[in-house]
């Protein structure tokens, strides 16, 4: 195995083009460790980016929308002081993942690119309208996180193409998010169903909406039936009964330890309701 | 077979040189080349924390970080509490409320605890219990251990 330092996203694009066999990227090594420790993945090249200038700032841009950089692990998003006042819900997400220790080292984009259909920061991401910077032999080019993981395990990621930023939109009024996971424990475990939700209102109208489920389906979904169902309404009873029958609707899973099928889709009608509540009494005030 | 590389770090307060192969993780090297046996592989894929050192500060498990990665990096050990023959409070608490049996897990559990106890010098039960939650005890001695940290973040209270 060789071991890489690049200074550059551009070094690291070309190291990685140019690399037989198999190749993974370092951040925090929280996956990438594991797989290679288990003799699931043993990389030929390995290209551990932190040493790109940058990498672990977390900005806020002068429009207020987030850069976030590909080694800024979950502790210091948590420990941000702004951060959680605008995205409590992907704040929370990525918190959720892991114990204190993992938390010192696992980022947004290392659990995006491991394709796990139970990550908890991504539907958290795809809820606020995230997108990824992906910098390639052929340039930059910006994709929505949805867009990012295909089955999985599977990432639509080319050969020599990396994530080298995640970007978060300018928070704006009246708005807020959540994420929410069901796991039979209070730490340390995968999501049986994940939901995030993210929305703006216009007095107590729901005018913007976007909602996403983890763990019930081969990719985090962003499930445009549900927003449907809240948009325009105050999230009343009928609102959110509407919205827990469009999530259960959207349902994909797959029976496991953690689950079963039924289980699983009625748990994502549950926590969708759950989950929009606390959107909107975010939106509406609540302290964060 | 791959070439080895130069790694100069600072471990406890020493610097260090050794050399390593890029797929030993940090915890062969603290063992196995530095001689510091204090952090345990149990699982060795950051699931139970008996290697918990800090990198930086940052309390991590270091059978996920490869030795390679701290090049020009701190790194603190359970090796470094004690100040020669005098215990760290925490370690003087966990004797007092017998607060382990095997003791494998033990030095991780004191990394961690002495990272909470800098970062929140008045942690909650429930923020203990949350932050050592990737801590883990076969000898079921969670009740021990969490009232020894409690009890040392009120003597250091105290003190200062």
């Amino acid at each position: 195995m060789d071991y890489h330092t690049p200074a550059s996203f551009d070094e690291a694009v070309s190291l990685a083009t140019s690399a037989s066999g198999i190749t993974r990227f370092l951040a925090g090594g929280t996956d990438v460790l594991v797989q290679l420790r288990a003799d699931i993945v043993t990389p030929d090249t390995l290209i551990d980016i932190k040493h790109i200038p940058g990498v672990r700032d977390i900005t806020q841009n002068a429009d207020g929308s987030w850069t976030i950089g590909v080694a800024a692990p979950g502790a210091e998003m948590s420990e941000h002081p702004q951060l959680g006042q605008d995205w409590p819900g992907v704040v929370e997400g990525m918190d959720l993942i892991g114990s204190t220790q993992v938390q010192g080292r696992a980022t947004l984009v290392g659990n995006l690119c491991n394709a796990s259909p139970a990550a908890d920061s991504v539907p958290a991401m795809v809820a606020a309208g995230a997108t990824v910077t992906v910098t390639g032999p052929d340039g930059t080019r910006t994709v929505a996180v949805e867009d990012i993981p295909t089955a999985p395990g599977r990432t639509s990621l080319a050969k020599g193409e990396m994530i080298s930023a995640v970007n978060l939109p300018a928070r704006g009024e009246n708005a807020g998010d959540a994420y929410l996971r069901f796991i039979p424990r209070t730490e340390m475990d995968i999501a049986v169903v994940g939901c995030g939700v993210n929305l703006r209102l216009d007095g107590d109208t729901i005018v913007e909406a976007r909602v996403s489920l983890g763990a019930v389906a081969p990719t985090v979904l962003l499930v445009q039936e549900c927003a449907d169902a809240i948009i325009g309404t105050t999230l009343d009873e009928a609102a959110l009964d509407k919205l827990a029958e469009a999530a259960s609707a959207a349902c994909n899973p797959i029976t496991d330890k953690r689950g079963t099928i039924k289980f699983r889709t009625h748990v994502a009608g549950v926590l969708a309701k759950r989950t929009a509540q606390i959107a909107y009494d975010r939106a509406k005030g609540a302290s964060k | 077979m791959t070439r080895k590389t130069h790694v100069t770090a600072t471990v406890n307060g020493d610097t260090v040189e050794y050399l390593c192969d890029p797929r030993e993780t940090l915890l062969d090297v603290l063992r196995d080349r530095l001689n510091l046996t204090g952090a345990k592989e149990g699982c060795g894929t950051g699931d139970c924390g008996a290697c918990s050192v800090t990198l930086d500060g940052r309390l991590v498990c270091s059978c996920l970080v490869l030795g390679v990665e701290a090049e020009g990096k701190q790194i603190e050990t359970v090796e470094g509490l004690s100040d020669g023959d005098i215990l760290h409070p925490l370690q003087q608490k966990f004797i007092e409320h017998a607060a382990l049996q095997c003791g494998v897990c033990t030095p991780g559990v004191l990394v961690a605890a002495k990272s909470l106890l800098e970062k929140n010098p008045d942690p909650t039960e429930t923020e203990v219990r949350y932050w050592l939650a990737g801590n883990l005890c076969r000898c079921t001695g969670y009740d021990k251990i969490i009232r020894a940290v409690m009890d040392t973040a009120a003597d250091l209270r105290e003190a200062s």
